[in-house]
């Protein structure tokens, strides 16, 4: 089944037509609502008039998180406040969060996107979707939530967490798709395998996002709850979950290409990469309103083919990611930098101490430990003292990135440094 | 009336602790009494020395972190309830014992104690004629 025929199976000329048009509707909006882009493009010295179409994109300035921090919360809406329907936001590298907004269209657009994916990954209005993603600034829950709505498919809205109350709704509602992490899908098919219960689901798909993933672990889910599972992928600050998801054949994401433009550059030249050789995934949004992007770096590292996929469909599809070109983690699919983890060790008590963290997959689900040095100021003859100071260090970091963390405490010295730089992050999944 | 103690932090690794006791032998430092207190996680290693100062100094070196505070060293004669006629006196004050580790040298036992009061255990000692250590004879003390 395919939700939008005429958008996702036009002709390559046809959607690059689409694609110019809007593109060129888009650039003359956005410098005159947006000071941030004109003055950018007047630094550049390139006018609206100098974008005619979509080979004109290179002229464009790029966007990268740090500018949308920089306009916090609300500076690069393009739209006057009256006109934003929902606000999301997505947790920062240094306490400030990245503030995304939606007009009544834009959250018509995503839920249209999230549908096609649905339909992609073989739900139709008599589904009922378990969506497992956080309801909140998160996008995660709301956009599949709305997109199930608008296909006219049941949700079941039940964000993250309580494992158990999660597989008792699952049963007794009789869900028929799941939309999780992967991780977290995983640890519900081992709880339902642990007791027994693996016969009483009605799963037939599952719609796994927000971290990435295996082809082991897809085949690993597939087989254990006798369902298809498909990868969905968005980030907050181009819309959410829907700007890509796979179909049946897996041969990668099918972009929402006539909303979302791509184009995959080396992360150290910023020049478009050969076609089809990987490099860090750029898109440039087409028809958003409140929040329209030039070129925002995602900095995930892909490649990109234009073939015709066997399931008819002929947008541009990007293969399973190949890592990250900064050094952000996906820790139960929240975004996690080293750079969070420093600020917050800082602020305990002005004084950074030697750390380090060791990401893992625990029985799956994700473990972040991080191992701090008792430097001499730290240092106390009692238990209850150290052990104090564990906690309140575990206390600062989950608040600061929104997870668990473990805390342990090593000797002085004992985290590798090298070449006077120490290794920040270990990370044990296999996850690229 | 205080002694000093070293503490040492260690993490639960094989060979953490025999590491320590190669620095303090190679030291020529004397442990009298030692304790380690652990956890699932890491130990405090609480020690009576000849030489805490010096003990600190040189695991510091090592890269150890490392600390010399004060604790009360009880006498304790060698006969059933003495420890806990002493601790006696002091609940009846509301004075909780932190740690406590024990050692035995000729004619009395010896129990190295800290406590959640120690300026009001120190006017209770002279008060109620408890008998303690002294750092000196701590120090000198070889068997």
């Amino acid at each position: 089944m395919i939700w939008n025929e005429t958008k996702e199976c036009m002709s390559r000329d046809e959607m690059t037509n689409l694609q110019s048009s809007r593109l060129v509707k888009m650039v003359n909006r956005v410098y005159h609502n947006v000071e941030f882009y004109r003055k950018k493009m007047q630094q550049m010295g390139i006018e609206p008039g100098d974008i005619t179409g979509i080979e004109d994109l290179n002229k464009l300035p790029f966007t990268t998180k740090a500018d949308l921090r920089d306009n916090y919360p609300f500076g690069l809406f393009a739209v006057p406040k009256s006109d934003i329907a929902r606000v999301h936001a997505s947790s920062g590298t240094t306490g400030k969060a990245t503030v995304v907004g939606y007009t009544k269209k834009d959250i018509a657009i995503w839920s249209e996107c999230v549908a096609r994916i649905l339909t992609m990954a073989g739900v139709t209005r008599e589904d009922s979707i378990q969506v497992c993603y956080g309801y909140g600034l998160f996008t995660g829950g709301l956009g599949v939530h709305y997109g199930t709505e608008y296909l006219g498919a049941t949700a079941i809205p039940m964000s993250t967490g309580n494992t158990e109350k999660q597989l008792n709704i699952m049963m007794d509602f009789g869900a028929t798709v799941l939309a999780s992490t992967p991780s977290y899908a995983m640890h519900l098919a081992e709880a339902l395998e642990e007791t027994g219960r693996l016969d009483k689901i009605k799963l037939k798909a599952a719609i796994m996002g927000a971290e990435p993933w295996t082809d082991n672990m897809r085949t690993h889910l597939e087989t254990k709850l006798n369902i298809h599972a498909f990868d969905i992928y968005g980030l907050s600050e181009v819309m959410g979950p829907g700007v890509a998801g796979d179909c049946i054949y897996h041969k990668g994401l099918h972009i929402q290409e006539d909303h979302f433009l791509p184009e995959v550059i080396d992360p150290h030249t910023l020049k478009p990469v050969e076609f089809g050789e990987v490099g860090e995934l750029v898109f440039t949004t087409l028809t958003k309103e409140a929040l329209p992007l030039f070129r925002y770096r995602t900095k995930d590292l892909t490649s990109i083919s234009y073939e015709k996929c066997e399931c008819g469909r002929t947008q541009a599809r990007i293969s399973r990611f190949k890592g990250r070109s900064d050094d952000m983690l996906i820790i139960r699919g929240v975004n996690v930098f080293p750079s969070q983890v420093e600020s917050a060790l800082l602020n305990i008590d002005g004084v950074k101490p030697q750390y380090l963290m060791v990401v893992d997959r625990v029985g799956n689900l994700d473990s972040l430990e991080v191992l701090v040095e008792v430097e001499e100021r730290y240092f106390s003859d009692e238990i209850r003292e150290l052990d104090k100071l564990t906690k309140k260090i575990a206390k600062v970091l989950q608040s600061a990135l929104g997870i668990a963390v473990k805390v342990k405490l090593v000797e002085p010295k004992t985290i590798e440094r090298s070449e006077g730089k120490a290794k920040r992050v270990i990370d044990k999944r296999k996850l690229y | 009336m205080f002694v000093k103690q070293l503490c040492v932090f260690l993490e639960n690794r094989a060979g953490r602790l025999n590491s320590i006791l190669d620095i303090l032998r190679d030291n020529e430092i004397n442990i009298i009494a030692v304790s380690l207190a652990d956890t699932s996680e890491y130990g405090i290693l609480r020690m009576m020395v000849s030489d805490a100062q010096k003990g600190k100094a040189v695991l510091k070196e090592a890269g150890f972190s490392a600390m010399v505070n004060d604790v009360i060293c009880i006498k304790v004669s060698h006969k059933t309830g003495s420890l806990s006629k002493v601790l006696d006196i002091l609940l009846a004050e509301n004075i909780s014992v932190e740690y406590m580790y024990a050692f035995a040298n000729g004619k009395y036992a010896s129990a190295v104690m800290k406590f959640s009061q120690p300026e009001k255990v120190a006017e209770l000692i002279e008060k109620d004629g408890i008998e303690v250590w002294s750092s000196e004879e701590i120090t000198s003390m070889s068997f």
